[in-house]
Order: structure tokens, then sequence, then C-alpha cells
């Protein structure tokens, strides 16, 4: 991990709590009325300018979702959500279709490159090297900025390769029969209060589709921002892998510090035919209030893969730094015969943060087999909890699953749970399951201390240390930023 | 002036009296020597002296080239060149050695308002700090003592030593659970850091350390206290007649 010393000095220049991605783009916004009902399904179905059927299918999800209640099962604690003072939409008043970056309100660019986000990609394909003597990376970004895209890079060049990848806004508009068929189909419109309202309300996100045979020839990565204040962000990710592709695809997400809570509720879906292979990643850095735990975002989110093909392969990783609260467990169905699902996990959670995240491997096939490795660090006053299920279908022979679930408390004041569930209803199901709870030890930051660190650094180098099996499995410049976060998300829990 | 003063220190652990006005000097180029029985205080003067919590100084004080560190953190005090080497080196499951080597090098050149070093030249020194003390550098890309033998584990913390250059160096029980190649590796890797401006402090129960790291002071340590000077010499003596003599007299 040469990015250490990277690390130790990023820590070093920001304050205790200082949530680094909390300014706030001060920009018009065009916001439908405060509040949910038919009308306002129909006023962001029209914004979109989106066909009848999809209309439908959101009107459909609202009458659903009026009908549902919200889940109370999960190990975390807020206050009753008014999911009438919500704005379901806002959008930077602007053109309505934007040909090119350069009709981007500026301000918003301002925004992503204070984010770090590469939006210039005629900065990238110049091959120009920036003051640090960095590169700008060869990525491929959708940004999304409150409720809509502002930008897709790359395009171009991913057409060549018979990729598509644009906002979903668009792909309904241009590639309808794609979406028709696939939306839905691993997250159904009913499948639980979140997804459902999502189904009814979603404003944006990216759809991605890999045809047969193709390798995608860059990382796909959408970076979501909340900016309006009582604005939730609903987005949606669809992304298809056809027979023998494969892609890897990274989002990242932060919003403005606010005292309010900010409600984000997610829906990601994705299939993977025969041989095909989606690899996920998410660094999920929302806003997680203050140390007293006032403000943050609401992080409810349903992401499923669906191996639907023979050998097909689903991996999720996921680095979860940041919300108030977080209620979010990406899963496999393992479909396809020897398909394989896997889950990567760190979940850090500091001051009064909840996170109860986790995943569900559903075996249905032959011989399919999933490994989920967790990492939970707890700090502050947090509550962190791993929840799982494993599950093997009576027709899934030879199912096989690893779980190793490790937590690691900092301090005395958090904690941390590990609920697994495990269901086998086939005889030749393996299932292996390894749980580790350890406090960080005193011996440990006393040794690191000697050798010249700082009580933070020493933490941060520890805590690095525990999480490295699962930054490993991040693309190589999205670790490096895992790693910063890591160490600024555990701010202020040495004390 | 010394470069290490120890005044009339008392310090106490949940409640229990461990040094007992424990006075001593390390003058700068000198290698000292303390020896003692178990339960003489041995390895808690080398926490102390690193700035261990746990520890109440309740009386006396620590001076480092002539300033008081008691209220310094450990990490201050390693910035100023106080190094110790553990008689249980700590395991760090998944930080590889060298990165922790240079994460922590780095820190303390910086604390002392030095330039971070360039990745060729930490390299450079590393390797050759390592092909010394014989250590492979498959190794250095393991995690920090991790799976690591008692010898390796020791040789590793005497690659720290070189690395950091301390100036004054404590070394807590180097030859403990060594077979004598090990020791004599990592005896070679102490002598080789000896100079007139770098002290050393070698807390050894055993003579044997000391045919290999031969002082210029042995100091006596009973209950709490150091009750006897003498050269190299006083090391063979307490060899062949035990310690039972300063343990009666200190009782």
């Amino acid at each position: 991990m040469p990015a250490v010393q990277e690390t130790v000095d990023q820590v070093r220049r920001i304050d205790v709590d200082q949530y680094k991605y909390g300014f706030e783009t001060k920009i018009e916004s065009e916001k439908a009325p405060k509040g949910l009902s038919e009308d306002i399904v129909r006023f962001i179905s029209s914004k979109k300018d989106e066909p009848a059927w999809m209309l439908e299918w959101r009107l459909e999800a609202y009458r659903r979702w009026l009908t549902m209640r919200e889940p109370t099962w999960a190990r975390v604690d807020y206050p009753k959500i008014d999911y009438q003072d919500y704005y379901y939409y806002s959008a930077p008043k602007r053109k309505p279709t934007l040909k090119s970056l350069d009709e981007v309100d500026p301000e918003i660019l301002e925004t992503y490159k204070k984010l770090g986000i590469p939006l210039r990609e005629q900065e990238i394909l110049a091959g120009v090297v920036r003051e640090d003597g960095s590169t700008p990376s060869r990525v491929a970004v959708d940004a999304v900025f409150d409720s809509v895209s502002v930008a897709t890079t790359f395009k171009e060049e991913l057409k060549k390769a018979g990729v598509i990848f644009m906002p979903i806004s668009e792909a309904i508009r241009e590639h309808p029969d794609l979406v028709k068929k696939y939306l839905g189909s691993v997250v159904p419109v009913t499948d639980n209060f979140f997804a459902t309202l999502n189904s009814a309300v979603f404003s944006d996100g990216s759809f991605v589709y890999v045809p047969p045979g193709v390798r995608c020839p860059m990382e796909l990565s959408t970076y979501f921002r909340i900016n309006e204040r009582n604005t939730g962000q609903f987005e949606r990710t669809l992304i298809i892998a056809d027979k023998g592709s494969y892609v890897s695809y990274l989002e990242g997400c932060t919003a403005p510090m606010r005292d309010e809570n900010q409600l984000h509720a997610a829906v990601v879906e994705l299939i993977a035919h025969d041989d095909a292979e989606i690899k996920y990643s998410t660094v999920q850095n929302w806003y997680p209030g203050d140390a007293e735990g006032k403000g943050g975002i609401y992080n409810f989110v349903t992401k499923r893969g669906d191996c639907r093909g023979a050998r097909s392969k689903i991996s999720w990783t996921q680095v979860e730094t940041g919300s108030a609260i977080t209620w979010k467990y990406p899963s496999c169905i393992l479909r396809g015969d020897n398909s394989r699902g896997e889950f990567y996990s760190i979940a850090i959670s500091n001051g009064r943060q909840q996170v109860d995240s986790g995943t569900k491997m559903i075996h249905l096939g032959k011989n399919t087999t999933s490994r989920i490795i967790s990492k939970g660090i707890a700090a502050g006053r947090s509550q962190n909890t791993y929840r799982g299920l494993v599950t093997a279908h009576r027709k899934a022979s030879g199912a096989r699953n690893f779980t190793n679930c490790d937590s690691l408390l900092v301090g005395d004041k958090c904690g941390a749970h590990t609920v697994p569930y495990l269901e086998a209803k086939n005889s030749s199901a393996v299932f292996e399951h390894e749980a580790t709870t350890s406090k960080i030890s005193e011996e440990m930051l006393f040794y690191c201390r000697q050798r010249g660190l700082s009580a933070e650094e020493a933490t941060a180098l520890v805590v690095n240390g525990f999480v490295r099996d699962v930054l490993q499995q991040l693309p190589m410049e999205f670790a490096v930023e895992a790693q910063k976060l890591i160490s600024i998300s555990l701010e202020g829990s040495v004390g | 002036m010394s470069l290490l003063e120890i005044k009339n220190l008392h310090v106490e652990i949940d409640g229990k009296k461990i040094l007992n006005g424990l006075s001593l000097n390390v003058e700068k180029g000198q290698v000292a020597a303390i020896m003692g029985p178990n339960g003489s205080g041995k390895s808690t003067l080398a926490y102390v002296l690193a700035g261990k919590e746990d520890y109440d100084v309740t009386e006396g004080d620590i001076l480092f080239d002539g300033e008081s560190i008691l209220d310094m953190d450990p990490d201050v005090r390693a910035a100023k060149g106080l190094f110790l080497a553990f008689q249980y080196p700590i395991e760090i499951p998944g930080v590889a050695t060298m990165n922790f080597l240079r994460t922590a090098l780095n820190a303390q050149r910086k604390a002392r308002g030095e330039g971070e070093l360039s990745t060729p030249e930490f390299l450079k020194r590393v390797r050759e700090a390592a092909a010394k003390l014989d250590i492979d550098p498959e190794m250095l890309k393991r995690s920090v003592n991790v799976g690591f033998s008692g010898g390796e584990k020791k040789r590793a913390e005497v690659l720290q030593m070189t690395m950091f250059e301390p100036r004054l160096a404590i070394l807590d029980e180097t030859d403990s659970g060594l077979d004598i190649d090990a020791l004599k590796i990592a005896a070679d890797g102490v002598n080789r850091l000896r100079s007139p401006e770098r002290s050393f402090l070698v807390i050894t129960h055993y003579q044997r350390l000391l045919d290999h790291i031969v002082p210029d002071v042995v100091h006596v340590l009973s209950k709490g206290r150091i009750v006897r000077t003498g050269g190299k010499e006083l090391a063979l003596e307490l060899e062949a007649r035990g310690y039972a003599e300063y343990q009666d007299e200190a009782a």
C-alpha cells in the first residue's frame, strides 16, 4: 500500500469532523413541487419526455407503494420520514439537451472538478499531464447532479466498441426495447418499499449495455451528487452484459453538508448472460452527519445482480464510509449453472452513523459458487451491522459459499454486529462461515507510535491493513481513493 | 551533558510500584547494559522511556538531550531519535513491512522538518540494510511480523533500527528466543550501528548477548532501582554468581 503516506498527509490537512465534500454549489434549479402524488410522477415522466409505457410503469409502482410499509427489521434507528416533505425532482436550469461539455453550467463543472472527477475527456485524450505530475485517468464518466445526468464522457469511443453507456433517461428514449426487456427484471417493481418508491420517481442514473463477446475498453463510472436542499435522489442504474462480455463499473457519491437529512433510494440492476462478467464497485461517501448525528444522508439502496447465464459472474465491491443511515444489501441471484457471485465490502462507521449492510447470495443453478468478504469497522458511537443471507435452492446441487466477516472496533462506545442467515435446501451444498470481532489493540497502536506515527496515523495504518483483502479488489486508482477515504472517515475516532 | 538522564524515577502500574527511585545516565556514544532478575523492572523501564501509556510516573524525571520527555507522546520521542526494539514485536496484519518502514520513516523525517525520502533512495537503503542482516527481500513484502519466526522478528527490529538511525536505541531482551546464529546476526547489526553519536541501552537477563554486544558499562537493576554499576566484567560476575545477592540486598 504505497499510498498510506499520502493518506496520512490527507488526514493531516483536514480538521476533525470536516467532510471534504460538504460544499454547496450555487446554481439555479428547476424543481417539482414538494411532495409525492400521481401528478408528481407524471411531472417527472413528462420532464424526461418519456414514452407512455414508462409513465404507466411508474404509476403502477406509485400505486403499489401507497399500499406498502417501510421495513423496520434493520438495526437502524431514525425519526419517521415524511415522504411529503421532499422534492422528488430537481434539475440544474439549463438547456434540455446538452451537445457538449461546453454547454454544461460552469458551476457544475467546477463542482466535479472540486470532487476530482474527470469530465474533460479532451484533456484525457490529449494526454494532458497535470501540475502534480499525474495523468488523468481513462475512465468514462456519467455525472448525475441531483436528478439529471449532466455529462457522459467517452461516448464516441465506447460506441465504436458497441458499448452503450448513457443516462437511463436517454436510454428509455433511444433504446426502449432493451430498457423494456430488462428494467425491473432483477428488482421487480414490487420488490420492497424503497425499490418501489424508486420505480415511481427515479430520476436518472446510468444505462450500460455491453454486446456479446465485447470486453468494455475502459472502466465505466457514474458520479452521483446530491446538491439541492430537501431533495431525494432516486437513481436507477441498469447494466446488461451480454454473452461472453465483460464490464467494470464504478459509482461514487457525495453530498453537501446539511443540518437536515436527505433521502437517497437507489436501485441498481445487473444482468450477466452466459459467460459474461460484471464487476461493480462503489465508493460511497454521502455526507454522514456531524459528530452528534445531526444531518446526513439516509441511504436505502436495493442492488441486485442476476447471473442469468451459465458461467456468468457478478462481483460487488463496496467501500461504505458515508451516510447517516445505510440500508444496503447488494445481492447475487446465481441462476445460471456454474455461475459465481462475489461480495467484497468495507463498511466504516464513525460518529453516530448506523450501518446495516451485507449481501444475499441466492444459489439456484447447479455448481454455483459465492464468496463474501466483509470488513466492518466501527468507531465513535456508531453501530455497524453485517446482515447476510446465503441460500441454496433444492435444485442447486454442488452450491458452495465461503463467508468471512471481520469486525474491528475502534474505541469502546461503538458496536459491531453480525447477523448471518444460512439456508441449504440441498444436501450437497457446502457453506463456510468465518467471523471475528476484534478491538484495535493498544499494543499495536503503541508499536506504530514508537516508530513515529501519531495516534491517528497509526489507526489509519492498522485499519488499512485490516481491509487490505478488499481494497485489492478495487480498480487500482479507486483503491487509492478509497484508502484516503478510510483515513478521513476515521478522523476524530481516536480520543 | 549525558544524552539520557533518568533522575529518581518512580513508576507505578495499576497502583503497584515498579520503579523505585531509579537514577541512571547514558552518555553519548555509550553502550550501557541493564541486567537484572525477572520482575526487577527492566521492561517497565524500556516502556516508560518509550512513552507507553498505563504507566504512572509519580516522581522524578527523564531528560533526553537535556529536555524532559515525560509529557511527550511516543511518536514525538521517536522523532527525537528514541528507538525501542521490542522484546515481543507486534504483528500488524495486512500492512507490508516495506510500507510500514517507509511510512514510519517519513513520518519521523517530517516531524523533524526533513523531506521525505525518494522511493529509489528509500529502496536502496532498505535493500542494503536487509542484505547485511541476512533478511530475504521477500520477507519485506509480508505483513509486519506476521508469520515471522522469533529470529526474523528480532532481525526485523534491528532492520528498523538501522533505517531510523536513532540517537538512543533501547534493546529490550533482544536475545530472548534466539538461537546462537540468530543472536550473532542481530548483534552484528547492532554493532555496525555503534558510533560516537549513538547510544544504546541494552536490557538483558543473560550475559550471553553481552559477549556479542560488548558494553561500556553494566548496571544492575533490582527492585526498581540501580543497585550496582561496573565495567563489562560485571556481566561475567553476574553470570557466575546469579542475582541472588542483589535481590537480598534490595529487600
